[in-house]
């Protein structure tokens, strides 16, 4: 899932500044997952900000989904009596709110961090940067371009410690540690001999942000 | 013993011919033989206990710090590694550095680091690093940048060490960029390529240990001429390491030199021990650093006792002394363990 926190509320407060009827917004899906945009989120806010007063009428709801078009009718009139919008979704569910309320101003009330999984209460971790060339089928399933703080694709640098990254060893195990030893494990340790060859970074968003057309469910 | 080279080379052109013209003919003739016309690759390949050190660019556009530095290590080391913005602290680049050290008749052994270049600003600066006459590189992945005096700057790691070895050795003997475009301006013009010998690094002491014999194999096959360890002082570690890299015969493809620092002081030791991924220090140097009465006096001692023995390891081909800002320190170092080339 997209893995998400709310901004300091001062911040999002800085925003709301001169505005005097404004929609809190959240978001169904990823950031309801993981705790920072969902109903329940979205009602704090609404309270917080209508605790600070200043004459501005809140409004809230939640819808399924703010990265898809189809999902905002049911917040079409309520958005249309405010003069700004505070999405709790993810930068791609804001910038959809945005999309389709041209004439509003949306401003974020989260910090999308990244791509990743929930790893116990109140901690999920970075899995995946979406590189658009899925190797882990070579590396026994776990991935260097994310687990490892720099993305090396021959083999640990020299900064692997007791299987800790030393960037910060407190809270980032060594990708290739993990990978080294899941490989033993299935027996497949030879796969680390190969060198790998420079990545085509083009299927990264360094070529540009991508975009994905697919005919056979265009008529759907 | 390693040979990098078609045959070996004369030690000195200069002991062959009196004639300015027959000596740059015959340097010539021996920079086509050779790989790269590099004096470190000379040596190595006549079979050589090589000498180098490292020499840190200032943090200042301060020229006379780095011919200072130059001059006390000139006379006492077959090349010198210039470090690239060492732990990701902004410094004189790296082949400026070289460009002025190779002037005054040092060599260097310019390092390039994959966190702050792409391929194509690499390649742009070897190509360049060439042409004013550098002949060594060491092909680094590059400490992180949040070590360093930069710690909010975007990282690159287009390519990782191993991958960067092999682009300089596609550009040097299949003579092609990255990209596999033939190095030449247009297509009447020649292949004109720069010819480096290349190096790199192997830590010995890294997890998962008995993966870091297999990086190092992984970076002879990409092309690596030699490795600069790290600095050691867990000699029974290295040992083991020796032994497999014996095992795999990776010491006849590439030169290995072996790395030492110097201890300055307890704190140091502790320091090195403690703090520094990759680097272990037995108790035993700790210990003789905190007894010591004259711990910089012991901390020499101790470097020079490693270089001897480490001279003794079957395939260790020479040493990388890394006086960390004790670059005064080397030709000491190097007369006690008695490799001194000539003073």
């Amino acid at each position: 899932m997209i893995v998400a926190e709310q901004k300091p509320i001062a911040e999002i407060a800085g925003y709301l500044d001169g505005h005097k009827r404004v929609l809190v917004l959240g978001c169904g899906t990823c950031v309801t997952v993981c705790l920072a945009g969902g109903e329940r989120e979205t009602a704090q806010i609404a309270s917080v900000l209508r605790l600070s007063g200043n004459g501005r009428e809140i409004l809230e709801n939640t819808i399924e989904r703010q990265c898809d078009a189809e999902f905002f009718d049911a917040v079409a009139d309520q958005a249309a009596g405010c003069d700004a919008i505070l999405s709790l979704a993810c930068g791609a569910g804001a910038q959809m709110v945005a999309r389709v309320f041209p004439e509003k101003p949306v401003y974020p009330a989260l910090n999308t961090k990244f791509m990743g999984t929930n790893d116990g209460a109140g901690e999920w971790s970075e899995n995946c940067l979406a590189c658009g060339d899925c190797k882990l089928g070579v590396f026994g399933g776990i991935c260097p371009v994310t687990r490892c703080s720099k993305s090396l694709a021959n083999g640990p640098c020299g900064g692997s410690a007791d299987g800790r990254c030393e960037v910060d060893p407190q809270n980032i195990e060594c990708g290739w540690q993990l990978i080294h030893d899941r490989l033993k494990a299935l027996g497949k340790l030879d796969a680390l001999s190969e060198i790998a060859a420079p990545r085509d970074w083009s299927k990264t968003h360094s070529g540009g942000p991508r975009r994905l057309s697919r005919e056979d469910v265009a008529g759907l | 013993m390693w040979r990098g080279c078609e045959r070996p080379a004369a030690s000195d052109v200069s002991d062959r011919s009196d004639s300015p013209l027959e000596r740059s003919a015959i340097a010539m003739s021996e920079e086509k033989q050779s790989k790269s016309g590099s004096r470190l690759e000379r040596k190595l390949a006549a079979g050589g206990f090589a000498v180098t050190a490292e020499l840190g660019p200032p943090k200042s556009a301060d020229a006379d710090l780095i011919r200072n530095k130059a001059a006390l290590l000139k006379d006492w080391v077959d090349a010198v590694n210039i470090t690239d913005n060492q732990t990701a602290i902004v410094r004189v680049s790296s082949i400026g550095t070289g460009k002025l050290v190779h002037d005054m008749g040092l060599e260097p052994i310019i390092q390039v680091t994959c966190r702050d270049r792409n391929r194509l600003a690499i390649q742009a600066d070897l190509l360049g690093a060439y042409l004013m006459g550098i002949r060594n590189v060491l092909c680094l992945t590059g400490d992180h940048q949040v070590f360093g005096n930069h710690p909010t700057a975007r990282y690159v790691f287009d390519l990782d060490s191993v991958q960067l070895i092999a682009m300089v050795r596609d550009m040097r003997d299949r003579k092609v960029f990255a990209c596999g475009d033939e190095i030449r301006n247009s297509k009447k013009a020649g292949i004109k390529e720069p010819r480096l010998f290349i190096g790199g690094a192997a830590n010995p002491f890294g997890d998962p240990f008995e993966f870091r014999a297999t990086r190092l194999e992984k970076k002879v096959r990409a092309g690596a001429d030699f490795v600069q360890t790290q600095c050691i002082y867990d000699m029974e570690r290295f040992d083991r390491w020796m032994k497999e890299v014996r095992a795999r015969g990776l010491h006849r493809k590439c030169a290995i030199l072996a790395g030492v620092t110097p201890l300055k002081s307890v704190g140091m030791a502790r320091y090195m021990r403690d703090q520094v991924a990759g680097v272990t220090v037995p108790d035993c140097y700790v210990q003789r650093m905190a007894e010591a009465s004259d711990p910089k006096a012991e901390g020499i001692a101790i470097c020079v006792e490693q270089i001897r023995r480490l001279r003794a390891i079957e395939g260790v081909a020479g040493v990388h002394i890394m006086a960390i800002e004790w670059e005064e320190k080397v030709p000491e170092i190097v007369e006690r363990a008695g490799l001194g080339t000539g003073g």
